[in-house]
């Protein structure tokens, strides 16, 4: 049953793909993005990782939207009918999904106990992740014990976007835009005066920031973390930003704390590794951090998804601020 | 069934192919990145239909309870910060294309080109 509720929803996210590639009008295609987005966040839950679920579902379906809106307000909300080489780039997909295909005829089967792919180093995850680290959560002991220093680097790649988009928007834009930006601070973004909108978002803020709080450091027990966490806090600032204006939002958290916070993580995150290193024992060694090596791990696991946590929001949000203070988003 | 099995596959394929069309076909470059959105969601697809074992469970481990079978953590791992990473990397993308708009005008690739060979 639960297998053939995974075909229907795939199939309902190839159909919403080709709608997404075939309209010429880009904010329903950033609509249709966000319910593809959802889709495929159902049908990760059934193919049992919540985790990536509820970061797909977060980030997907909801920042993903806001980003790409943010983008359109800038520029035009209709493709040109025009494409290139049109028929050539046809032919070279349909044959290489041909190919795709006749080579999973190879693969072993859905959910398939005897797949490679799970006999190598997944079991030992399981059975080791109690002696050794003793969180319920063996996704979270994976990705921040385990595979520690992959998460860093991730860290900084996100880390990185941030710095990138506030390069890229550090010149200044077109003069008129900034002379209006200062005769109205504050009303560019908002919903204004929908009042029905503004009065339910205004009641969502604070238990969407709650469950991100809770996500964040339930992470260890359930699912969660960091990723989540940050993704879900910024989506609740968002909201925020939206329903009560971009000046109020920024009296809220500056952009200069922001920041601050995307800086933060990614130290926090790297002092975590040092420490193990000035501790005696490898770079994200968090077993030396206390006397008992497994309460160390518990210890090192808390600070650095805190510190993936802060540098999420604070890049996501950078990122969104950035575009609204650029332009015209309303 | 046997077939069946293989559907998840199929759809990474599709789904791959889609995204991958919607980057060298289409001329608008926010539709570019939407392609390349559907082309990255076509490889967590492809990750955690891997993971999955018939009758597992999210590996969250439980105390008192020994007989339970899990799913494999590795590719969750790696999908879930690969989807933050994506859209980190989605943002600087869309960052790219408003500054592109600001300096020529346009965001399709052909007026691109022909403004560059003016």
């Amino acid at each position: 049953m639960t297998v053939l509720f995974g075909v229907f929803l795939l199939t309902l996210a190839v159909i919403t793909a080709l709608a997404v590639v075939h309209t010429r009008n880009l904010v329903v295609a950033v609509m249709l993005l966000g319910i593809f987005s959802l889709l495929l966040a159902i049908n990760f839950f059934l193919s049992d990782a919540a985790d990536v679920a509820l970061t797909e579902a977060a980030v997907g379906a909801g920042i993903s939207t806001v980003l790409f809106l943010g983008a359109l307000a800038f520029t035009s909300d209709r493709e040109h009918r025009r494409s290139g080489r049109r028929w050539l780039s046809l032919l070279v997909v349909v044959s290489t999904t041909m190919v795709l295909i006749y080579a999973t005829f190879d693969k072993p089967r859905f959910g398939d106990p005897e797949a490679p792919v799970l006999k190598h180093i997944g079991p030992w995850y399981l059975e080791e992740t109690p002696k050794y680290i003793d969180i319920p959560n063996v996704v979270t002991a994976v990705l921040g014990s385990y595979r520690g220093y992959d998460t860093l680097g991730e860290v900084f790649v996100v880390f990185t976007a941030g710095i990138g988009v506030l390069f890229l928007f550090s010149s200044g834009g077109p003069r008129s835009r900034s002379n209006r930006r200062q005769e109205a601070p504050g009303n560019q973004v908002g919903l204004g005066d929908e009042q029905l909108l503004v009065v339910v978002g205004r009641l969502l803020v604070p238990f969407i920031l709650l469950f991100g709080l809770y996500v964040q450091f339930h992470g260890e027990y359930g699912p969660g973390g960091g990723f989540q966490a940050g993704a879900l806090i910024a989506a609740a600032l968002i909201l925020y930003t939206l329903v009560e204006g971009q000046q109020r939002a920024l009296e809220a958290l500056s952009k200069r704390a922001l920041r601050w916070l995307m800086v933060g993580g990614a130290l926090l995150y790297g002092a975590v590794g040092l420490a193990g290193m000035l501790m005696g024992s490898n770079f994200l060694d968090y077993s030396v951090l206390a006397d008992d090596p497994v309460v160390g791990q518990k210890l090192g696991i808390i600070l650095i998804e805190a510190g993936v946590g802060m540098t999420v929001c604070g890049v996501l949000l950078t990122i969104f601020h950035a575009f609204v203070s650029r332009g015209r988003i309303r | 069934m046997n077939l069946l099995g293989l559907y998840n596959y199929w759809v990474f394929a599709v789904l791959l192919m889609i995204g991958f069309y919607a980057v060298v076909a289409k001329t608008n470059l926010v539709k570019k990145l939407m392609g390349l959105s559907l082309f990255q969601a076509a490889v967590f697809l492809l990750y955690i239909t891997m993971g999955k074992i018939t009758g597992g469970t999210a590996p969250i481990l439980q105390k008192g309870v020994s007989d339970a079978v899990f799913s494999n953590p590795l590719p969750q791992v790696l999908i879930l910060t690969a989807i933050v990473v994506g859209i980190s990397t989605t943002a600087l993308g869309l960052g790219i294309v408003v500054r592109i708009q600001e300096e020529y005008g346009s965001i399709d690739e052909k007026d691109i080109q022909e403004i560059d060979r003016r």
